[in-house]
C-alpha cells in the first residue's frame, strides 16, 4: 500500500484491522473505548450526509466524524 | 460509577427511589445526583456520578469526577459501587481497574445478563469473581433482581485487599514516589493520576501545581504516551483476566436493532421519522399538558378569589393573593410541561434513538457553529426553553454547549403562543389561502420559522466569535435499541420538575412578588386622583357600579410605578409603534409572557372577562391613538409586537436557568443583551417597513 490506509477509506461492510493511530488525543479516546491495535472493525453505515460514519467494532456500534476517521491507520 | 448505557441510572433509582435530588458540583455544571438507603438500620447514601470511560477526563468538566475521588476530596466515597455490562466486560473493565488501583473498596453491579445472552455471551461470576477479589453481584436493574444482594454486600462490606493491576511504578518508578511523599496521596496509582491530572484539577493551588510541575519536569514526565501504554497494558491484562470467564458464540448485534437503524438513519426516512416523532410529540405535550395547565390556573384564580373573600380588603392580603399566590401559580403552571418534555426526551434517550438523532443531525449543525448533541435542546425549546436549557448537559463541549444555550431561547416557546393568538387574530385577516391554508395558521407558522431561523442565524454569528479551546471529537457509542425503562422516565419526570421548583422558583417568585409591588403601589396623589376620577364618574352615571370596579383596577394601574416607568419608557418604544400601555404590558410579561394578556385586559378595563381573547381583541381594535386618531393596533404595531415577542429574552424563568447552567453573569447577560437588541431593532424595522410612523 502506498499511502496508508484508513477507516474513512472503508465502504459499508468492509473489515479492517487497526494498525495505529495518527492524533494522540483521538487514540487515548478510542483506546478507552476498546478500540485497540490489531482489532478488526467492521465499517456499518454512514449518516445520510456521508458524516459522521459509524463502525462495529467489538460488538459495539462506534459513530465519529470523517475527519476523526481519517485519523485512524489500518493494517 | 460505571460507562455511560450500562444502567447505572436505574439501579441508582432503584436504591434512591423518591429520596433523590439532583445538585450540582460545586462551582461547574456538572450534575450530581444523591440519595439514600436504609439497610439493617444503617443509612447508606448514594452518589451517583455521570458514566465515563475511564478516570482520564475528556474535559474540565469531567475533571470534576476525578477530583471527587482524589486524596484531598472533602467528599470521598467508603465504598465505590461499579457497574458493568456484561455484554461488554471487556471495555468496562477499564474502569475498574482503575478505581481498583485507586485503594477504595469496591463491590461490582454485574447487570445486563439478560442482553448478553442473547448476544451469545455468558459468564462465570464466580471465576471473575475470584480472579478480581471483588464482590461480583448480578443485578437486573430494570426489574430489581439482585437489589437486596447489593444492598447487604455495600453495607457489610469488609474491605480486602486487591492486587494492583496496573504497576504504577514500572514506568517511572522514582516520580511516583516522590509525588507520594510531598503529597498524601494514598499510593502510586493516586500520584500518577495526580500527575497527569493537575493542570485541571479544581483541589489544588498554585503553589501544590507548580510544585507539581517540577517534579514531572525533573522526570520528564509524558502524559500522553503514558496514558496510551497504561491503557493499553490494561486492556492485556484484562484479556488474560477475562480467559475463561467469558465464554462468547460470536457477538452480534440483534437482526432487528440493525435493520431499524438502517431506516432510521436512511438519507430521506431517517429526518422523514424524526420530523414524524417530533411532530407527534409537540402534539402530545400540548394537548397533554392543557387541561393540568388549565386545572393549575382555575385552582389557583380559585384559591385566590376565596382568600379575597374571606380575607380583610388590604394590603397584606393582596400581597398573599396577587404577589405571592399568583407568582407561584406562575411556577407551578411549568410543570405539566417541563414532566412531559423530560418524559419524552427521556424515553428517546432510553431507547436509543438520541443517539441516532444527534448522529444524522451532527454534519448539519455543524455548519452553524453547533453540536449534534445540540438537536435535543433545540427542539425541546419549541415548548419550553427552561427544560431545553436544562437538557445542554448532554453537550460535552464547552464552547458548542454554550452557543446552544445562548439561541435555544429564540425558538419559539409556548406561552407565547396566547400573545400571538391575540395579536395574529387582530392583524391577520381571515380567510384561507388557496381555500385550505388558513392565513392566520400561516401566520403562526411563520412566527416558529423566524425563529428557527434567526436561532441557527445566531448561531452561526456566535462560532464566529467564540473560539474552540478543546477539539471537539463526535465519538459516540450507539447503544442497542431497546424499550424504555419507564421507572427511569418517572424519575426523570419528578427530579426535573423539582430541579425547576426550587431554583427558577425562587427567581420567580421574586421578581412576581416586585412586579406586584409595582403594579398596586404608586405615588399616593395619584391613586387618590384616579379613586376620585373614578368615583365621580359613577356619580355622574358615566359607569355602572360594576364596571367601575373594572375602571378602578385600570386607573389605578396607570397610577402606579409600573404605570409611570411604561410612561417613561415611552419615547423609547415609540419608535416601535408602541404606547405606555403596551410598555406596562411589556413590562409585567417578565413575569411570564402569557400575563401581558392579563395586563393588557387590565388596562383596557375588561374585567372578569380577560380570559375571552375575543373580547380582548375587540376592545384593542377600538382603540384609538390619539396622536393620529386612527385605529392604534394597526398591522404594523400588531406585527411590530410579534417580531418583538418573537426575539424579546423576556422570561425570567429562562434567564434564571441560564444562570444556573452557566454560572456565569458575563453569559447570562450577553444573552439578555443581544436578544433584547434583537427584538428592540426587529420590531422597529418592521414597523417602519408596514409603513408606521
Amino acid at each position: 500500500m502506498a499511502t496508508p490506509k484508513t477507516i474513512a477509506d472503508l465502504k459499508p461492510g468492509e473489515t479492517g484491522i487497526i494498525k495505529g493511530f495518527n492524533n494522540e488525543e483521538l487514540s487515548l479516546k478510542l483506546l478507552e473505548m476498546g478500540c485497540l491495535p490489531g482489532m478488526p472493525i467492521i465499517m456499518s453505515h454512514s449518516a445520510p450526509l456521508g458524516c459522521p460514519i459509524c463502525i462495529s467494532v467489538g460488538g459495539c456500534l462506534l459513530s465519529m466524524r470523517k475527519e476523526e476517521a481519517e485519523d485512524v491507520v489500518l493494517q | 460509577m460505571g460507562n455511560p448505557n450500562v444502567g447505572k441510572s436505574s439501579l441508582f433509582n432503584q436504591l434512591t427511589g423518591l429520596t433523590q435530588k439532583i445538585g450540582n458540583f460545586p462551582g461547574v455544571t456538572v450534575e450530581k445526583k444523591e440519595g439514600s438507603f436504609v439497610f439493617q438500620n444503617h443509612k447508606i447514601s448514594v452518589t451517583d456520578l455521570p458514566g465515563t470511560y475511564s478516570l482520564y477526563p475528556k474535559s474540565p468538566d469531567e475533571q470534576v469526577v476525578a477530583d471527587f475521588l482524589s486524596y484531598n476530596s472533602t467528599e470521598k466515597p467508603d465504598l465505590i459501587l461499579c457497574v458493568l455490562d456484561a455484554a461488554n466486560l471487556k471495555r468496562n473493565l477499564l474502569l475498574f481497574t482503575q478505581l481498583s488501583d485507586l485503594g477504595y473498596p469496591m463491590v461490582i453491579a454485574l447487570n445486563m445478563q439478560d442482553v448478553a445472552e442473547k448476544a451469545g455471551i455468558a459468564i462465570q461470576v464466580g471465576l471473575l469473581q475470584s480472579r478480581l477479589k471483588c464482590p461480583v453481584i448480578p443485578i437486573n436493574a430494570r426489574n430489581g433482581e439482585g437489589l437486596n444482594e447489593i444492598k447487604a454486600a455495600v453495607t457489610l462490606m469488609e474491605p480486602e485487599a486487591r492486587p494492583s493491576f496496573f504497576i504504577a511504578d514500572e514506568f517511572n518508578p522514582s516520580l511516583a514516589s516522590e509525588l507520594r511523599s510531598r503529597f498524601a496521596v494514598q499510593n502510586e496509582y493516586a500520584a500518577l493520576l495526580l500527575a497527569h491530572q493537575y493542570l485541571n484539577s479544581y483541589s489544588l493551588n498554585e503553589k501544590d501545581r507548580q510544585e507539581i510541575a517540577q517534579v514531572l519536569n525533573k522526570y520528564q514526565f509524558q502524559g500522553k504516551s503514558l496514558q496510551a501504554a497504561e491503557t493499553i497494558r490494561r486492556y492485556s491484562l484484562i484479556h488474560e483476566l477475562l480467559m475463561g470467564v467469558v465464554s462468547v458464540t460470536p457477538p452480534q448485534r440483534p437482526g432487528w436493532s440493525v435493520q431499524l437503524d438502517k431506516v432510521l438513519t436512511h438519507r430521506i426516512f431517517g429526518y422523514l421519522s424524526f420530523l414524524v416523532i417530533l411532530l407527534v410529540m409537540f402534539q402530545a405535550i400540548f394537548s397533554w399538558a392543557t387541561l393540568p395547565m388549565d386545572l393549575i390556573d382555575s385552582g389557583f384564580t380559585y384559591a385566590n378569589s376565596w382568600l379575597k373573600s374571606v380575607l380583610p380588603d388590604n394590603d397584606l392580603t393582596s400581597l398573599l393573593t396577587d404577589g405571592i399566590i399568583s407568582g407561584l401559580g406562575g411556577i407551578i403552571i411549568f410543570i405539566p410541561q417541563i414532566a412531559l418534555l423530560f418524559a419524552f426526551i427521556t424515553i428517546l434517550e432510553e431507547s436509543g434513538y438520541m443517539a441516532r438523532v444527534m448522529f444524522i443531525m451532527d454534519k448539519i449543525m455543524r455548519r452553524f457553529g453547533l453540536n449534534g448533541r445540540s438537536v435535543v435542546p433545540l427542539v425541546s425549546g419549541v415548548a419550553c426553553a427552561v427544560p431545553a436549557l436544562m437538557s445542554t448537559r448532554v453537550i460535552d463541549n464547552k464552547r458548542d454547549r454554550l452557543i446552544t444555550i445562548m439561541v435555544t431561547p429564540l425558538m419559539s416557546c409556548s406561552a407565547r403562543l396566547p400573545v400571538f393568538a391575540v395579536l395574529i387574530g387582530l392583524i391577520v385577516p381571515q380567510g384561507r389561502l388557496w381555500g385550505v391554508l388558513s392565513y392566520q395558521g400561516l401566520a403562526l407558522m411563520a412566527t416558529y420559522v423566524i425563529g428557527i431561523l434567526s436561532a441557527i442565524g445566531a448561531a452561526y454569528i456566535f462560532s464566529k466569535f467564540i473560539k474552540q479551546k478543546q477539539k471537539s471529537f463526535f465519538i459516540m457509542e450507539l447503544p442497542i435499541y431497546q424499550v424504555p425503562r419507564w421507572k427511569n422516565v418517572l424519575q426523570a419526570m419528578y427530579s426535573r420538575s423539582l430541579v425547576f421548583v426550587t431554583e427558577a422558583g425562587k427567581v420567580i417568585l421574586a421578581i412576581s412578588i416586585l412586579l406586584w409591588a409595582l403594579a398596586s403601589y404608586g405615588p399616593s396623589e395619584g391613586m387618590k386622583l384616579a379613586e376620585t376620577k373614578v368615583s365621580q364618574q359613577v356619580e355622574k352615571g358615566e359607569l355602572t357600579a360594576e364596571a367601575a370596579d373594572g375602571a378602578l383596577q385600570s386607573a389605578k394601574l396607570e397610577a402606579s410605578y409600573a404605570g409611570i416607568l411604561g410612561k417613561s419608557i415611552e419615547p423609547a418604544i415609540k419608535p416601535l409603534g408602541y404606547d405606555w400601555k403596551i410598555g406596562i404590558a411589556l413590562i409585567t410579561s417578565f413575569a411570564a409572557r402569557e400575563v401581558f394578556v392579563g395586563t393588557i385586559s387590565t388596562i383596557y378595563n375588561i374585567g372578569s372577562d380577560s380570559d375571552n381573547t375575543d373580547t380582548v381583541k375587540e376592545k384593542l381594535r377600538k382603540e384609538i391613538n390619539p396622536e393620529t386618531d386612527r385605529p392604534m393596533y394597526t398591522p404594523a404595531v400588531g406585527a411590530s409586537l410579534i417580531v418583538f415577542y418573537i426575539f424579546a429574552m423576556q422570561c425570567m424563568s429562562t434567564i434564571a436557568t441560564t444562570f444556573r447552567e452557566t454560572k456565569s453573569w458575563k453569559w447570562t447577560a450577553i444573552q439578555f443583551g443581544y436578544m433584547t437588541a434583537m427584538a428592540y431593532f426587529g420590531a422597529f424595522l418592521v414597523f417602519r417597513l408596514l409603513g408606521g410612523i
